[in-house]
């Protein structure tokens, strides 16, 4: 396991992008898909994809009775969505930039005083929370912060605010993992 | 000027090529989050710590110049903002949701489509946290006929935006956000420097 660069990016290869900058690509980017698809971006329904077709695949009647698995399966291979195939693209475009400023390694991100499988175990609960969350919500920080809050979709714009008071209500209590 | 966009509900292209749009506007979204540093769940979880807000920052920054994108090609009458799909409003729920989401964010390190970038450049944790999100939305699929449903659907406000909410101009309200998040980005700078971390 190779050492984890520091957060301001590691020592001796480029920083990070200005986060203005970086902002106005990302915008672009979503006003792109506006404009070609009329759809935003997303990453959650992805994932939906990839969970309906396991489940399908070990148990069709089981994936047919529950709508958010049935919602995902149609005539189509469930992993032929516009989703899936956004987010492979976006697994490519983190690649190649990682690989421009040597950030690729493996390595788990976590502060000095929590342990490799504390964090891991984090890791997944958090994980949890997150797939529950953007299930009840209809989007994450992707396909409804980002998307709907350029929209100015209503309810984009409560779950976004939400998230920020989720994030730093839980903040204090989960603090050694990361500071 | 007459109505050109957008261009795949206009049946300018089809199903199939609209697979191939998905994967290179995604290399594109996958690109700039790597780039802003959102691989990294110690720089994403900054933004709760008030040590690095780059989170709000790029976030802000990506709203604003879609929106006003969104908002100048529609008013010239090129975009057909009805054709662009919202995302149908439910308070009650989506606040819930909101903040169950934002404590996974802090707790995880991640949110999904950061997660994707963190796999790709081998952050074993983001790997663990995507583990965990197939295990929420199980949880959220296995519990939803008996538990979700009977609320998921709760104070339904329908496809809205914030301009038709309050009755406005959308014009103000883009100017609004706009004003607004530039000041917002100062006030995010100052305390950028007051809580930045050596190292």
């Amino acid at each position: 396991m190779s050492a984890v660069p520091s957060p301001s990016g590691s020592v001796g290869t480029p920083s990070y992008m200005n986060p203005y900058l970086a902002g106005v690509g990302l915008g672009l980017v979503l006003l792109a898909s506006f404009v070609i698809m009329g759809r935003g971006l997303g990453a959650t329904g992805s994932f939906s994809s990839l969970l309906a077709w396991i489940v399908q695949a070990i148990s069709p009647e089981h994936a047919d009775a529950i709508a958010p698995y049935a919602d995902y399966l149609g005539e189509d291979h469930p992993l032929k969505s516009w989703l899936v195939f956004l987010v492979s693209g976006a697994f490519a475009g983190a690649l190649i930039s990682g690989m421009m400023a040597h950030r690729v390694c493996a390595c788990v991100e976590k502060g000095p005083h929590i342990s490799t499988g504390g964090r891991l175990l984090r890791a997944y609960a958090g994980g949890a929370l997150a797939g529950i969350g953007a299930k009840i919500g209809l989007g994450c920080t992707s396909g409804q912060a980002l998307t709907g809050g350029a929209l100015l979709n209503a309810g984009s714009w409560m779950f976004m605010l939400m998230v920020f008071v989720g994030g730093y209500a839980a903040a204090w209590y989960v603090r050694k993992q990361w500071i | 000027m007459d109505i050109g966009a957008p261009f795949y509900k206009l049946g300018m292209f089809g199903d199939d090529a609209s697979l191939a749009v998905a994967a290179m506007l995604g290399v594109g979204f996958g690109f700039f989050l790597e780039r802003a540093g959102f691989g990294s769940a110690r720089k994403l979880t900054a933004q709760f710590y008030l040590s690095d807000m780059s989170v709000f920052k790029v976030m802000f920054t990506a709203i604003v110049t879609a929106m006003v994108g969104v908002f100048a090609l529609s008013a010239s009458g090129w975009l057909d903002f009805s054709k662009i799909y919202l995302v149908p409003t439910y308070v009650v729920p989506q606040i819930i949701a909101g903040f169950v989401f934002g404590v996974g964010f802090v707790i995880g390190g991640y949110c999904p489509g950061t997660s994707v970038a963190g796999i790709a450049t081998g952050r074993i944790d983001a790997g663990v946290y995507a583990i965990g999100m197939l295990t929420g939305i199980f949880i959220y699929a296995e519990g939803f006929n008996s538990f979700f449903a009977s609320w998921a659907e709760a104070t339904p406000m329908g496809q809205i935006t914030l301009p038709a909410v309050f009755g406005i101009s959308p014009g103000y309200l883009v100017m609004a956000v706009a004003v607004m998040a530039i000041g917002a980005f100062a006030l995010a700078e100052r305390v950028e420097s007051a809580f930045r971390r050596p190292g």
